[in-house]
């Protein structure tokens, strides 16, 4: 196997299989982890395609003339080669074009919603089941991060110039892989102890484990990547100051406040945001009960929102030992904001769904602990901004929730720490950065991306920024990029 | 990682750690603090800078031994190391530039005042210390605080300097007039307590809050304090507030949060360090 080659029936004679044969197989499901045993543990849920299914739905591939699921991919992997090559049974041939195109493999091919981009668009889609592309390329992924020592190592010229990167979430793994690739030496600044952002403090075990996001951050620091870790910028340092260290920067930061409620009740003990409920219980171990770093274990846990923050910590509270962990959310199941696997999981798992209910009081206990929420039912109205139709409360009709823990999960806001410190770096009005068609900021060599600029996203958007980011500075670093919005700003700047 | 180059006994349960930390010597200013984790599988605490030296590019923390992580920090002896602490975080102390200030220090909130009061006093404001403790041996920072001003010292038991809570001393500071800031530092009944001496004599009382957190950056919100009915949080938006407005019962309630988890995690501790000195 480590040559990367197939074994046994598959590498005997992989000659492509006709059109018609290839339609005739079924998509393969994803092996998973038995949803009554997982509500209780944090271990992975879905289990990985073994070889041989890997080869079956690999043969599914129609291989299109015109490949859609490509432009369905923010980060555009090049979807049908690395499935041909897969089909063929060079597995090294596959994650070699596979690590070409996407730097974050194997988290992609966990947490994108395929159902939304590459798979939504497969010919296969439209007479049946897409092919299952995100299976795939996590077993791809996963193969070459078992199999390191099959890849040569990078070697690219050095080209002498040093980038910043803020944030080592996936915006800034994406770039710091891109940048590294052509030759230029990228130190990522990271304001919490160890790297990875949203993936190690936000993103739950037992949909992407720990260590295969290490594994993907140690293929960066041995390809050259310094990781500059407890460097908050804005504190540590500021971005001009790194700027003027630096021959280009890429702001990646996130989107690092919580949005609360603003409902009475909100700061009683057992009221978490979910930046802190995910953070302690991920990042700092806490599920484990030997950690140092404690978490609520609720028995009655109701968790605000519908996207997939809440479903991560709806189904966290169900693993911490919650008897009833159940998903509160204003608007209906039309509108849920989620993955259709999370929810699907998450209703496997026993969690419940509160829909078209919105908390309008948080009540407590004489001695400051959660009680219970007060509600009110909701209705669809006229669709808002979003294109969404607006929850409408229902008069007369509250209800109290008992519960003893709540968790608020929607959604959060730029973070001024690093911006309130940058006097030339342009803001919208809701404190997100601005960009050009190059994701250049009004300064000249920052870049910036990811939910900073955005507002909440997701992690294959952030990488898409990465990505993107990453060839336009490098075409910067060359003196080949024009940058409008800079030169806006200094031309409206008054003459010193 | 941050070795420790001083460390001293302040009280019987206060520690002093001189450790390395060059950056965040050079341009932390006070009433800024540092998030410390000791090593892998730490918690991740804030803790005060009690002060720095730029040249030698290491910074002070005196921390006070309460729970399993804050014993395994004073347990650090000299040549160990703390894995990782970042910073400096929070908003440095807004300072007078002239007048009389009084910096008023409960305990190892003490450490916490101290580095206010060197500031002011280099600005040129009369600063009186009033600092506290159990008896004689709980009192901390008194010679560091003199080079500031005047000190005085109170004890509960009388066995040193005032008897009496250091209350008892600001309110005669106070009935004596011409203070135009109180800073206050400590124990939450005590802050609460000072705040509520000078509101009636309507001087400006800044405290210097100790949520419990976990980034210090404002990413996880679970440091919020109630002031003047609005949520803040200490670690970015404070850690220093205007006593007057802030919600003391709920603060101190929320510092609750894990009592139980951290009186549990203390006798383990304590356990575990008992059969390893056997």
């Amino acid at each position: 196997m480590s040559d990367g080659t197939l074994s046994g029936r598959a590498a005997e004679n992989r000659e492509p299989l006709p059109k018609k044969e290839r339609m005739k197989i079924q998509r393969g499901p994803m092996p998973e982890q038995d949803a009554m045993a997982r509500a209780r543990n944090f271990a992975e849920v879905n289990l990985g395609y073994t070889e041989q299914l890997a080869i079956i739905e690999a043969d599914r591939c129609l291989q299109c003339p015109k490949p859609y699921c490509i432009d369905g991919c923010p980060v555009a992997v090049n979807i049908p080669n690395f499935i041909r090559l897969l089909g063929e049974g060079n597995i090294k041939g596959a994650a070699d074009s596979l690590l070409g195109d996407n730097a974050l493999p194997c988290v992609t091919g966990r947490v994108c919603p395929q159902e939304t981009q590459c798979e939504q668009v497969c010919l296969r889609a439209k007479t049946g089941t897409p092919v299952a592309i995100g299976h795939l390329e996590r077993f791809v992924a996963d193969w070459a991060i078992t199999h390191t020592d099959v890849f040569a190592r990078a070697n690219p010229t050095p080209s002498g110039k040093k980038v910043a990167i803020i944030g080592s979430g996936p915006a800034g793994l994406t770039a710091a892989g891109e940048l590294t690739k052509r030759g230029h030496k990228v130190t990522i600044f990271e304001a919490f102890h160890a790297a990875g952002g949203v993936l190690i403090y936000g993103i739950p075990e037992f949909r992407l484990p720990k260590d295969i996001v290490q594994k993907e951050v140690d293929r960066l620091v041995a390809d050259g990547v310094e990781i500059q870790p407890n460097s908050i910028i804005g504190k540590t340092y500021t971005l001009p100051e790194l700027r003027e260290r630096f021959d280009a920067v890429f702001v990646a930061v996130g989107a690092g406040l919580p949005v609360f409620m603003n409902v009475p009740g909100e700061n009683l003990k057992g009221v978490y945001s979910a930046n802190e409920y995910l953070t302690r219980v991920n990042l700092m171990g806490a599920y484990n009960p030997d950690s140092d770093t404690p978490v609520l274990r609720g028995q009655r846990v109701a968790v605000v929102g519908g996207g997939n923050v809440a479903m991560d910590s709806v189904r966290t509270a169900r693993r911490l030992g919650a008897a009833e962990s159940v998903c509160v959310y204003r608007r209906s199941r039309t509108e849920l904001p989620a993955r259709i696997e999370e929810v699907h999981h998450a209703e496997q798992e026993g969690v419940r769904f509160e829909f078209l209910t919105a908390p309008v009081e948080v009540l407590g206990d004489e001695k400051g602990w959660v009680s219970g929420i007060k509600c009110v039912r909701m209705e669809l109205g006229e669709p808002d901004a979003s294109g969404r139709r607006r929850p409408v409360e229902i008069p007369g009709s509250e209800f109290v929730f008992p519960c003893d823990m709540v968790v608020v999960a929607i959604g959060t806001r730029s973070n001024p720490l690093l911006t309130s410190t940058s006097p030339d770096l342009r803001v919208t009005k809701w404190g997100y950065i601005e960009i050009d068609d190059n994701l250049q900021t009004s300064m000249p060599g920052v870049f910036a991306g990811g939910d900073i600029v955005r507002g909440a996203a997701t992690v294959i958007l952030a990488m898409g920024d990465g990505k993107k980011a990453a060839a336009n500075i490098d075409a910067y670093l060359r003196g080949v990029l024009e940058s409008p919005l800079a030169a806006a700003a200094e031309a409206a700047a008054p003459a010193h | 990682m941050h070795p420790i180059v001083a460390r001293a006994q302040l009280s019987p349960n206060v520690t002093r750690l001189v450790v390395e930390a060059p950056r965040i010597a050079e341009i932390r200013r006070p009433g800024q603090f540092v998030i410390v984790r000791r090593g892998p599988g730490a918690e991740r605490i804030p803790l005060t800078i009690a002060d720095v030296d730029r040249s030698a590019g290491t910074i002070t923390l005196v921390i006070q031994a309460i729970g399993k992580s804050t014993n395994e920090l004073t347990a650090l002896q000299v040549g160990d190391a703390i894995t990782d602490i970042a910073g400096p975080l929070g908003n440095p102390t807004e300072l007078l530039e002239s007048g009389h200030a009084v910096c008023v220090g409960g305990g190892v909130g003490t450490a916490v005042v101290y580095p206010i009061a060197q500031a002011l006093a280099a600005n040129g404001v009369k600063v009186t210390s009033v600092i506290g403790g159990r008896s004689k041996e709980w009192v901390i920072c008194e010679d560091e605080l003199r080079a500031a001003g005047e000190v005085i010292v109170c004890t509960d038991d009388g066995s040193y300097g005032r008897p009496g809570f250091v209350t008892e001393a600001l309110r005669d500071l106070c009935e004596a007039g011409g203070i135009d800031e109180v800073f206050a530092v400590g124990p939450v009944p005590m802050m609460r307590a000072c705040s509520e001496l000078t509101r009636p004599y309507g001087i400006k009382t800044t405290v210097s809050l100790n949520s419990i957190m976990i980034d210090g950056t404002g990413m996880c919100g679970g440091c919020r304090v109630s002031i003047d009915g609005k949520s803040q949080y200490a670690c970015c938006d404070g850690p220093e507030f205007d006593g007057h407005k802030v919600d003391f019962r709920q603060l101190a309630d929320r510092l609750n949060t894990y009592r139980e988890f951290e009186q549990a995690a203390l006798e383990r501790w304590q356990a575990a360090h008992a059969e390893a000195h056997r």
